[in-house]
């Protein structure tokens, strides 16, 4: 992979270029407010943060909105019916090494079969500059499930070592990015080795970590199906779908009709779903398959340690903490399940 | 990046379909028959489902009533029960709705070549299994002996019942219904379904079991299946979710790692022994 240098005021420069020769129609990035991170629209490169520990929202929003309508339709005595799907070119800066990895997993479930053509159009108009995590949360355990560090699924990857930042190009169109916007040269043997230092000291700040290899997760689970360890965690769950709402590899929707005042048109949209809340998996005739938060509980632990681990072969879990850090009850840690768990097998 | 794929823009887009006859079942029941605006067959297989949109209400996935072997059009039979089933029940002939589908595995109708077929219905449990049933009428000669079953609560709660007559008086089939209930009107067998077994023979070896009711008749169904020696990978069921996409991306009817729009919803009981949550 090819490495360059840029230093920060050229970095400034770039994201600047960027935004006034509308290298894509959306510009986004991490911008802190009031303590807390969030992507957003950038207006200048002074609003983009890189120094940040997570963000409220993973950058999953951009290509699964939170609403997104699917078709529109005319009601009357000829109805018709059409689908919606569009996407502006986007470039979104700053994403950590952890969500990558869950974008990863967001495009395995929304491509590898029956390909999602609502995501695909908003994935495929999307370039990816990552920066790498030297300040990770409390809750964070990316080390443990190896998603602090990554060689791909990015366009360019940003890491911090001082005053100025090794970029790694990884896809033609980064490298195009750069030599149309940015300043930079190569990088020497000792910035990479500079780099290196960085993330292997950031390693070190995790303070949450599995006690054992993630690779031993799947079989745990599948050996605990009967532990009280979900009904004891789960018993102060208040069923508010927190946890999931923040969690970059949620990929859940449920499915609605909005109809006009006017009544003679309306549109059908999707919007996040949550399977902790109540009725996720209630049917028609009332029977409800997952009727109590134990089990509900479980099935998320169970997708993020196992399920999607074995249809999709990648990480349920990048261990960003969100969930973590949302939830009230403070239950909502994988790590913490696994490890006990563990401790009890 | 992600590999560059063309995804069908129809994968949630609905085909407009016309409303061509309704028919009252039983109180809250009805069958809807349906032809697709663009003038193709469904090209289903039994024990498939579709998603059937009503603009503005929403969707809802139902299974399909009818045969394959049936042309021109297909069938819906549905219980009112939630939104769309209860504007759907409203609707009269000449009506618009959407289809999206079939979805599923259906049947493995296949392996039921050659080989005695018991089909055991639990009251709209009949619904997917009518499919099944007229296919093979259709196709008899494939098959070996087929025996239905069918339970329902009370006589009232009968379904297609110009249908079980019928079943009724063929020779090449056997047909023996139940209800859990009834007053002194009803001069058939009285009570659960379970209790129909003693009444026919049939080689368990041989023999596919498939079974589609509320889930507390397939605890007792199964156990009385298995009992007679059929084995289980030959008892087939189908399940009941609330399959929002159909297209194994929204999740809801997820049992542990199977989507059961994608996988199911038939499921063999050799399979969903090793499913928790499934029934």
């Amino acid at each position: 992979m090819q490495n360059k240098i840029i230093s920060k005021q050229d970095l400034v420069s770039f994201v600047n270029n960027l935004i006034k020769e509308k290298a894509a129609e959306e510009i986004v990035g991490v911008k802190a407010s009031d303590g807390k991170y969030a992507f957003g629209e950038l207006a200048n490169a002074s609003e983009l943060c890189l120094d940040y520990d997570v963000t409220l929202l993973p950058p999953k929003k951009y290509f699964l909105p939170q609403k997104e309508t699917v078709l529109k339709f005319k009601l009357g005595a000829k109805p018709s019916v059409e689908p919606v799907a569009d996407a502006k070119s986007i470039i979104i800066i700053g994403v950590h090494p952890y969500d990558i990895k869950a974008i990863e997993l967001c495009d395995a479930v929304y491509t590898s079969t029956n390909p999602d053509p609502n995501y695909l159009l908003k994935r495929n108009k999307a370039t990816i500059i990552g920066v790498d995590c030297l300040n990770p949360n409390p809750k964070a355990f990316c080390p443990s499930l190896g998603t602090a560090i990554v060689e791909s699924g990015f366009d360019l990857m940003l890491t911090d070592i001082g005053d100025s930042y090794v970029v790694a190009v990884g896809t033609g169109n980064g490298d195009k990015l750069l030599n149309k916007y940015a300043k930079t040269k190569a990088a020497t043997d000792s910035e990479l080795a500079q780099r290196d230092n960085q993330r292997r000291q950031a390693l070190g700040k995790y303070k949450v970590s599995l006690n054992m290899p993630s690779s031993e997760v799947p079989g745990l689970l599948e050996a605990s199906w009967d532990s009280p360890v979900f009904k004891e965690k789960s018993e102060t769950c208040l069923s508010c779908g927190s946890c999931v709402m923040v969690c970059p590899t949620c990929v859940c929707f449920d499915v609605q009709d909005d109809i006009a005042l006017t009544l003679d048109k309306g549109e059908r949209y999707r919007q996040w779903d949550a399977c902790m809340l109540v009725d996720f998996a209630k049917v028609a005739t009332g029977e409800n398959f997952r009727d109590d938060k134990e089990k509900r509980f479980r099935h998320r632990m169970y997708r993020k340690g196992m399920y999607l681990i074995t249809r999709y072969e990648k990480p349920g879990c990048v261990g960003c903490g969100r969930c973590a850090l949302a939830c009230l009850a403070q239950i909502a840690s994988p790590a913490e399940t696994f490890n006990l768990l563990k401790e009890a097998s | 990046m992600v590999t560059q794929l063309t995804p069908k823009a129809s994968l949630y887009l609905p085909r407009l379909a016309e409303l061509t006859r309704v028919e009252p079942l039983a109180q809250k029941e009805k069958v809807f028959e349906f032809r697709l605006s663009d003038g193709k067959e469904l090209g289903h297989k039994p024990g498939q489902f579709v998603e059937i949109s009503l603009f503005g209400i929403g969707e809802a996935p139902i299974s399909i009533s009818s045969s394959p072997t049936k042309k021109g059009s297909f069938e819906l039979a549905i219980r009112a029960t939630g939104n769309v089933t209860n504007a759907l029940h409203k609707l009269d002939k000449g009506a618009t709705v959407g289809i999206r589908g079939p979805f599923g595995n259906g049947f493995p109708i296949d392996k039921f070549k050659n080989k005695d077929v018991l089909i055991v219905a639990g009251g709209i449990g009949l619904f997917p299994l009518r499919s099944l049933i007229n296919y093979i009428r259709d196709n008899r000669a494939d098959f070996g002996n087929l025996t239905v079953l069918f339970g329902c609560r009370a006589p009232v709660e009968r379904l297609f019942c110009n249908e079980l007559c019928t079943w009724g008086e063929y020779t090449d089939m056997e047909f023996l219904e139940t209800v859990d209930t009834c007053d002194e009107s009803w001069t058939g067998n009285v009570g659960v379904i379970t209790t129909l077994f003693p009444k026919i023979t049939f080689d368990p070896s041989n023999t596919y079991a498939v079974v589609v009711g509320p889930p507390i008749m397939y605890r007792f169904v199964i156990a009385e299946c298995v009992k007679k020696g059929i084995p289980e990978d030959q008892i087939i069921l189908s399940l009941e979710r609330r399959m929002k996409c159909g297209v194994g991306k929204c999740g809801h009817c997820q049992i542990n790692n199977v989507y059961v729009c994608q996988e199911g919803p038939v499921f063999t009981y050799a399979e969903l022994k090793k499913l928790k949550e499934a029934v």
